[in-house]
């Protein structure tokens, strides 16, 4: 066995079994773990492509930002697992036939392809002698640069929209003021009295 | 005999196995003696002796405490997650250590030469925050938890603004890779060519989110002793203690590696002329290490509301600006391409 054979079937096992005990984990914190162990072995997937900046983005947005604030929120619910598993049970043949409607997808799809002659020497990296992260940028805010703008605006639209539908001004808490904190001096923060004995003020 | 080294894989494993050794040894017998140092900083600056019975001047001490940890006993709480309480130390210890596999300290004196090490190391970074998550999480008891999540919180915050001024650094050098970003600080100016002139202001903004980052005081709040007892820790003792320990501060020293190289030039010389060599990394990374000691020192610690303001609000805002900055200034070639050291066609 190749090392490059040896590190695929690793980290490819490493995802499939990170995957399944996302799935089967009775804790929900667990589950979270796992999906991270998938993440990660995905990325090892893509470093033994070569595409190691996207290997390195999905490290750094997936497990570096949204399975932190995945798990904060995961850790923080209150679950109660024996609902949780009647729950399982009424939704079962659902996620059953969606399971098999996916796997049938797929191997109908697979089944047609076709992979044409010496297509293993062609799967290297398409970007001749740039690195993998020039070429992409090239690709990215040169040749799309439109699409890539009106990507990013939308997104931008949809920030917003979700901002404006939540936001309420609400009157009745009090709110830091940084700039009058900063501002207070101990003459005007603290008065001195001399309070006689017995007397108090 | 050559040949078993560079054909075999057995050869290959051999080769890094010793190249990790190599990095790996140095610096954790570095690390013992940072940490002396660091205590003995913040010791001269409340003018105390610090730590100053084992061995002459006390140099031993970091061992002495080594040994204490290692032969302590290992207290599990008794509503624990068993299984990620032990995990946590142990990713924190090993995700601290693997980062050093692409920092250089030398031309060409790195185990890993890969294109985005700079991505690399910040991913790592993303990651460290699990350890002290997970740990929070399974000691299942109130202030740990209240230490992870404050934690959770804050590196998030600020790893945003630590990635926007590295945007701004590879702006500046067209490479993710440290040794073309080295080489693009290197000039006929010596010290006035590194990017701690082109980019000023984003030196100390770096310096202050790397703060945050690996919870040192005056941001320590997942830890802070007056409130939280010892944050995530609490729950600790005995070796995963001492592996959340040297964990820490690796990340410290690690951050120092990175000031060094992305603003202090690393291994180049200040003085065009002297030569350029691991000396001036080892230096430059002492130096950078004196000030975050003297941080901890001097600084009383930030209230939590201030630090989110102060991550969200102003350095996040700030660093944006100079990634536009920087771009301006790298397309228009400004001063005769002092932002745009890079040979690209197109």
């Amino acid at each position: 066995m190749t090392v490059f054979a040896f590190t695929f079937y690793l980290f490819a096992i490493t995802t499939v079994i990170g995957g399944l005990f996302t799935v089967v984990s009775r804790n929900p914190v667990h589950s979270v773990l796992w999906l991270i162990l998938a993440f990660l072995s995905s990325a090892g997937l893509f470093v033994t492509l070569g595409a190691e900046f996207v290997a390195m983005l999905l490290i750094i947005v997936y497990v570096g930002a949204v399975a932190v604030l995945f798990l904060f929120v995961v850790m923080m619910l209150d679950v109660d697992f024996a609902e949780l598993k009647a729950e399982m049970a009424k939704y079962m043949p659902l996620a059953l036939l969606i399971g098999v409607v996916i796997i049938m997808q797929l191997a109908i799809a697979l089944g047609a392809w076709e992979f044409s002659d010496g297509f293993e020497t062609r799967v290297a990296s398409p970007a001749g002698d740039m690195t993998n992260t020039a070429a992409l940028g090239m690709l990215i805010y040169d040749k799309y640069i439109m699409l890539f703008q009106l990507a990013g605006l939308i997104l931008l639209v949809a920030m917003i929209g979700a901002i404006v539908l939540t936001l309420r001004h609400r009157v009745d808490i009090k709110r830091q003021n940084v700039l009058e904190q900063m501002y207070r001096d101990p003459a005007k923060a603290m008065e001195l009295r001399d309070v006689k004995p017995g007397q108090g003020l | 005999m050559i040949e078993f080294f560079t054909n075999t894989n057995l050869g290959i494993v051999l080769v890094i196995l010793g190249q990790s050794l190599l990095v790996l040894v140095p610096l954790l017998l570095a690390l013992a003696f940072l940490m002396y140092a660091d205590r003995k900083v913040w010791a001269a600056v409340q003018m105390r002796k610090g730590p100053n019975v084992v061995g002459a001047f006390g140099l031993l001490q970091s061992f002495a405490d080594f040994l204490k940890y290692i032969v302590k006993e290992i207290v599990v709480p008794a509503g624990a997650d068993k299984f990620v309480f032990f995990l946590a130390p142990m990713i924190a210890f090993v995700l601290a250590v693997i980062a050093w596999a692409v920092i250089p300290f030398n031309d060409g004196w790195v185990l890993a030469d890969i294109n985005v090490a700079i991505l690399y190391i910040f991913a790592i970074s993303s990651l460290e925050v699990y350890g002290v998550i997970m740990g929070g999480w399974a000691s299942n008891s109130k202030y740990p938890f209240l230490g992870s999540l404050r934690s959770a919180a804050q590196m998030i915050s600020y790893e945003v603004s630590i990635g926007l001024i590295i945007v701004g650094v590879i702006i500046s050098t067209g490479s993710l890779n440290f040794g073309d970003i080295v080489a693009a600080q290197d000039g006929a100016g010596g010290i006035f060519s590194w990017y701690w002139v082109a980019h000023f202001p984003m030196l100390f903004l770096f310096f202050i989110s790397a703060l945050a980052e690996t919870n040192r005081p005056p941001f320590d709040l997942p830890e802070a002793e007056s409130e939280l007892v010892a944050g995530y820790q609490v729950e600790y003792s005995s070796t995963p203690f001492l592996l959340f320990m040297i964990g820490e501060l690796m990340a410290v020293v690690l951050m120092c590696a990175l000031v060094s190289l992305l603003f202090l030039g690393g291994w180049l010389s200040p003085i065009p002329g002297l030569p350029d060599g691991i000396l001036w990394m080892v230096l430059k990374m002492g130096f950078c290490f004196f000030i975050f000691a003297m941080v901890k020192a001097i600084t009383p610690r930030y209230r939590y509301d201030q630090l989110m303001r102060i991550g969200w609000k102003v350095f996040l805002p700030m660093s944006l600006a100079w990634v536009v900055i920087v771009s301006f200034l790298a397309k228009y070639e400004v001063l005769g391409g002092f932002w745009a050291r890079w040979t690209m066609g197109g």
